[in-house]
């Protein structure tokens, strides 16, 4: 019953194929299986929104996924937003803007924020607030990070070619 | 918002990335349970399901004897004979209970296996025969004498120990002037009773330790710490080991606020990998964070304020019960020397009880008793402010706390910021236009919270590229790298870019205390200063053979080396690639004690609010953070201490709470149920940075990372007291609650 | 998590024998939001886990053209909510489907696993009671259909039986000049569990000025989502007006039997029962006003 079962997915443009447990979560896959600890844990239990990443399009906590679930499917987490050497535009602002401290909770809004203006490019104020209450911070107050990914926004506007 | 004239600084001011922002953004940078070691095995707590209980028998053969498991531990293989570790035997009980337990979540065993999944069948199967005790969770309840005693051998520190066993840890007593003559001077006096629920720091990292026992005695330990030095300490304690023998290597560190000071998981994963030989890691849960980590006390505090007239504050008394949770703690204590320090006040008498219950060990958090006491005293300082008609920033300016003032435990203030922070209150754009709409209010408050110095120490080696890295000992965890380059950077007029900053290991740099109490850019900012001065000693040695001048003739200033005739000169990084380049090695260090107190911290809130009438719910309309920075080293980190301490505090207000059930379980104990703000629960943040230079360091420079949760308890408190006319005495104001106290409902 | 069997049946027939052969043990998994951290946690005895998400019957979302819907239980909340048709129908349903965890969550969460974990708090439910949804359950001996308001049958359990799949729920066109409405209250904005929800479904005269009928239920006040059928009864036939709409509010406390927990004390909930209530009646007739 504990046997491994084959995955095969696409993240971060790479194919992987691994190995799991089905009671191992994609978060846990991530982590402990493929190495990429850029998704974090901070609740396991959909709540706190660190470990979130896209997952055939849409957004999800890791940690409620399932790795088996994974299969053909295509998968970016925070280790796949930049492209080489060139920072996704909020990757840039939450820097200029200072929008992390401790940094534990920043993956996973970057991830939360990026399906958010991937979807929605003119997001307003109201509207990232809305959309990234699932991902908790407790050092920043929130302040910082809403203003970084309105800024991040203005810039993806004006040059959508890099994105 | 700046008060004085500042020296004109290069770096100090600017707001630079910070150095470890990459990695951060990018998902490279190794927290606590990013650590994966080759080979490594999985470790679990196994803990307590009661509140308080004697351990009779632990039984862990089942676990052994599951596949996958490679070893169990227990107290009994901590350092001391049965468990007890005479140095630490607080500390060494909290983190493996051997006799019993005293709160629900208290580890007593632990398991290692080769999958974290197998760990917790394993921990399952561990059997604790237990005799359940009756239990103690309200701080007053305990107090009492027929409460359970959680320790047989506690005496109250203090004027009155008594002869019997107590739950009082220790009675503070801080006395001036005459209460009773002061009492008797004032013409209004104000007095009320509060209560505020234990909280949690709400770091999002839960703690994760990994530890490495060599076959020769040497143990690694990596974890996310806010004390490298004081985890090596506790581990030598607690497991009879030279502490020449331990290195710990702090990781990122996701979140702490005071919660990341003491050791959990460190010793234990060490023991279990002595045991088994191989790397162990230990990663809590939630749960395991909530019920078996140091949230903050809840309080009880009865207040009493007199004032003449005019609005004088002359007496002032409070009774201050904090809870320490299950062992000994001093939260009682620290909040007598905060809960008046903002005031001038002649006459003040204050009675600090630490008090043990069956709760989990409290630890600090954010300028820790302080916000608790501020909700207390500042509400009564409004309710002055309204019997007197007076306006409530106007009465705390006619009463604030300056320099040469009575502070904490007695000592006169030095240079510090309340009336200029009262001062900025009462010119900003917020406070000025009034608040308009039905079921609003506005609130204001003052913080104060003492900031420590303690000790710091670092090196500083100078590249052959003339760049300059900077090696700390305080882990970064909001922007000390960059606070600290910066400081290095206008000592030695180099640009920020030049400074390489890194938080090393125990090994590699001098003592280092708590990366806690607002100390890092403050105390190992002096020692960075001092370190920068050295090296500018050194480097001006080393020049004078190659300009053949003597060491008397060659002058530094703003970032130039240049001889008093003006003949030869250079700037620091040209020397410094002559020198160092082409010559010897140059490292230097700075290591100070910066004493205990650092110079003190005034903070203010102006908060307004809308209360639902019909549901009691409580939402944040505005919110103007204010601070006494000293210097801002670097305004935007600055600002994002204060930003991030208010939405701590309007949490702390709200929502957060540790609710128990009657088993004496935390029935909340998940992210669900334990409400932290989220984003949509809160506005943009203002703030006004007002700048008072700390005349105890070199840059005027004061922590600010802890005041900025102290007012905002009460400023929230007296805005929903406008906005519904009743007084909140209980913390948190959550929608039950107001419903209780404006609707009777409930 | 104790260890689990992975299953992914590519057909209705395939998933019900796997979910019969296994029995009790086994459990559908569709956006795995709830029965995935249940299991992790201990709280559901899950070994089996049947992933419904590639069956084309619980996956659908069709709207016919006479304005009846058809979700498959394992349809995400924001498959519901991106649909914009949908939304403009049954703008009940989007606020329900809206408010379930987090955006990371409505892209998994699935409309019948928030029916078939059969939370008292669920946030879909009073919605799909109040727009008189029904359940398509599929099982060994066939098909069957269930009320929304019958399935529930206590905290965590339902009329399910062992083998037994929810395969869709099926929604009436909404009426003319008809309306409904959800809120529910919680301490935050977001990311709560709800003290109390209610859902309000309303038909008014062609006038507008008088109640033909309404449709009115609850959550968080009783072991299961309640249908008040006594709150819709005190507005069947009377004007629309403050008293009519405060004595079904009256009867929505009145019925409402909740306990004291962390979430809520039971004087809270009685009494915001009625707030709620109150407050989705008339957004639901303003919206039948605007039908």
């Amino acid at each position: 019953m504990s046997g491994r079962t084959y995955v095969s997915a696409k993240i971060n443009g790479e194919q992987m194929d691994f190995l799991c447990e089905p009671r191992q979560s994609l978060l846990e896959v991530l982590r402990d299986e493929l190495g990429m600890t850029g998704s974090k844990e901070g609740c396991n239990n959909g709540n706190c929104g660190a470990c979130n990443v896209i997952m055939n399009g849409v957004l999800v906590n890791a940690c409620c996924v399932l790795g088996v679930e994974a299969q053909g499917g295509t998968i970016v987490t925070i280790e796949g937003v930049a492209s080489g050497e060139d920072l996704h535009p909020l990757q840039r602002t939450f820097l200029d803007d200072a929008a992390l401290q401790c940094g534990i909770c920043t993956p996973g809004f970057i991830v939360a924020a990026k399906a958010l203006l991937d979807k929605e490019p003119d997001a307003d104020e109201a509207r990232i607030r809305h959309w990234l209450a699932g991902n908790l911070c407790r050092c920043t107050g929130y302040d910082k990070i809403v203003h970084a990914v309105l800024d991040a926004a203005d810039v993806m506007r004006k040059t959508p070619a890099k994105v | 918002m700046v008060i004085e004239n500042k020296p004109k600084y290069k770096v100090i001011g600017t707001r630079p990335v910070r150095p470890d922002g990459i990695d951060k953004v990018t998902g490279r940078a190794q927290y606590g349970a990013d650590i994966h070691m080759q080979g490594a095995l999985q470790g679990r707590m196994k803990r307590s399901p009661h509140a308080h209980a004697i351990i009779k028998n632990i039984d862990v053969s089942k676990a052994l004897a599951l596949d996958g498991v490679k070893a169990v531990v227990t107290a009994q293989d901590l350092a001391g004979p049965g468990g007890d570790v005479s140095t630490l035997p607080d500390a060494a009980q909290n983190i493996l209970a051997s006799r019993k337990v005293l709160y629900r979540g208290q580890a007593v065993a632990a398991v290692a296996a080769i999958n974290d999944h197998i760990a917790q069948e394993a921990v399952k199967l561990i059997e604790v025969e237990y005799e359940v005790l009756p239990h103690v969770l309200d701080v007053r309840e305990s107090m009492r004498p027929d409460a359970p005693i959680l320790n047989e051998t506690m005496r109250t520190r203090g004027p009155n120990p008594g002869d019997g066993a107590t739950n009082i840890v220790a009675h503070t007593v801080a006395a001036f002037g005459d209460i009773e003559r002061g009492f008797a001077e004032c013409d209004v006096i104000v007095e009320n009773e509060f209560s505020t629920k234990m909280v949690h720091q709400g770091y999002i990292e839960p703690q994760a330790a990994t530890a490495s026992w060599a076959p020769d005695g040497q143990l690694s330990i990596w974890t996310t710490t806010q004390g490298s030095f004081p985890a090596r300490e506790a581990c030598a304690q607690l497991l009879n080991h030279p502490i020449s023998k331990i290195k710990v290597t702090p990781t990122e560190i996701g979140g702490g606020f005071g919660g990341k000071i003491s050791v959990y998981l460190e010793p234990v994963a060490a023991l279990l990998s002595r045991k088994t030989g191989k790397p162990v890691a230990i990663r809590m849960d939630r749960i395991d964070v909530f019920e078996g980590t140091g949230p903050t006390p809840g309080t009880s505090i009865k207040v009493k304020l007199g004032a003449t007239k005019d609005g004088k504050f002359r007496a002032a008394y409070a009774d201050m019960a904090y809870e320490n949770g299950a062992f000994a703690g001093s939260a009682a204590m620290y909040a007598t020397m905060v809960i008046t320090a903002g005031y001038e006040i002649e006459h003040v008498k204050l009675d600090g009880f630490d008090v043990v219950v069956n709760k989990p060990r409290t630890q600090d958090y954010r300028a820790p008793s302080a916000p608790a006491a501020a909700f207390a005293f500042e509400q009564l300082v409004d309710e002055l402010a309204e019997k007197l008609k007076l306006d409530p920033l106007k009465l705390r300016l006619m009463n604030a706390s300056k320099e040469g003032s009575r502070g904490p435990m007695g000592m006169p203030f030095k240079r510090v910021g309340h009336e200029e922070c009262l001062e900025a209150a009462l010119n900003s754009p917020h406070y000025n236009p009034p608040l308009e709409g039905p079921n609003r209010g506005r609130g204001v408050a003052s913080g104060f919270w003492f900031n420590v110095g303690l000790r710091s120490s670092v090196n500083v080696s100078v590249q052959p590229d003339g760049t300059v890295n900077l090696n700390e000992g305080n882990t970064d965890i909001g922007g000390t790298r960059a606070s600290l380059a910066m400081q290095l950077a206008e000592t030695i007029g180099v640009a920020f870019e030049d400074i390489k900053p890194g938080v090393v290991d125990t090994d590699s740099v001098g003592v280092n205390d708590v990366t806690a109490g607002s100390r890092v850019t403050f105390a190992s900012g002096m020692a960075v200063h001092e370190a920068g001065k050295n090296l500018i000693k050194e480097l001006t040695t080393r020049l004078a053979p190659t300009w053949q001048v003597p060491v008397e003739e060659i002058e530094f200033e703003d970032g130039t080396f240049k001889t008093k005739d003006g003949a030869k000169s250079g700037t620091f990084k040209e020397i410094a690639t002559q020198v160092v380049g082409r010559g010897v090695g140059l490292t230097v260090s700075g290591s100070v004690n910066a004493g205990f107190l650092a110079g003190g911290g005034f903070a203010h809130a102006i908060v307004d609010v809308e209360v639902d009438p019909e549901t009691g719910k409580v939402t944040i309309l505005r919110y103007t953070a204010i601070q006494d920075a000293g210097t801002a080293v670097h305004p935007a980190y600055v600002e994002g201490q204060m930003q991030g301490g208010a939405v701590q505090g309007i949490g702390w207000a709200i929502n957060e709470e540790y609710y128990y059930d009657e088993s004496g379980r935390m029935a909340n104990s998940s992210f669900l149920d334990y409400r932290l703000p989220t984003s949509l629960d809160v506005p943009m943040i203002d703030t006004i940075i007002v700048e008072v230079p700390n005349p105890l360091h070199p840059f005027g420079v004061r922590g600010v990372g802890e005041p900025g949760i102290v007012p905002p308890l009460a400023a929230i408190a007296n805005a929903v007291c406008h906005a519904t006319g009743v007084r909140q005495t209980q913390l948190p104001m959550s929608p039950r609650r107001i419903l209780e106290t404006t609707l009777g409902i409930g | 998590m104790q260890a689990i069997e992975y299953i992914a049946p590519a057909s209705l027939a395939e998933a019900i024998k796997v979910l019969a052969h296994h029995g009790g043990a086994a459990r559908a998994l569709a956006g795995g939001t709830d029965v995935i951290i249940q299991a992790r946690e201990g709280r559901r005895n899950v070994s089996v886990m049947v992933d419904v998400k590639h069956i084309a019957e619980t996956t659908e979302l069709s709207l016919s053209p006479d304005g009846s819907l058809r979700v498959g239980a394992a349809t995400s909340c924001a498959r519901i909510y991106d649909n914009a048709e949908v939304a403009r129908l049954f703008p009940a349903l989007i606020e329900s489907v809206s408010l379930i965890g987090g955006i990371q969550i409505q892209s998994r969460a699935s409309l019948g696993g928030n029916l078939c974990n059969s939370s008292p708090a669920a946030d879909s439910i009073p919605t799909l009671i109040a727009l008189a949804a029904t359940c398509e359950i599929a099982g060994p001996g066939g098909k069957r259909s269930v009320a929304v308001e019958d399935f529930c049958t206590a905290p965590g359990q339902n009329v399910l039986q062992p083998g037994e799949l929810l395969v869709a729920l099926t929604f009436p066109a909404p009426k003319p000049h008809s309306g409904a409405a959800f809120e529910r209250f919680i301490p935050r904005n977001e990311m709560d569990i709800a003290v109390v929800n209610a859902a309000a479904s309303v038909t008014l005269a062609a006038d507008g000025s008088t109640f033909e009928s309404g449709r009115i239920a609850m959550g968080a006040v009783a072991p299961t989502p309640l249908f008040v059928k006594a709150a819709g009864d005190a507005l069947a036939g009377r004007p629309v007006s403050a008293a009519t709409i405060d004595a079904a509010a009256a009867a929505a406390s009145a019925a409402a039997k909740p306990i004291t927990d962390m979430r809520g004390s039971a004087p809270q909930r009685t009494h915001l029962a009625g707030v709620l209530t109150k407050r989705v009646i008339n957004k639901a007739v303003e919206r039948a006003r605007g039908a």
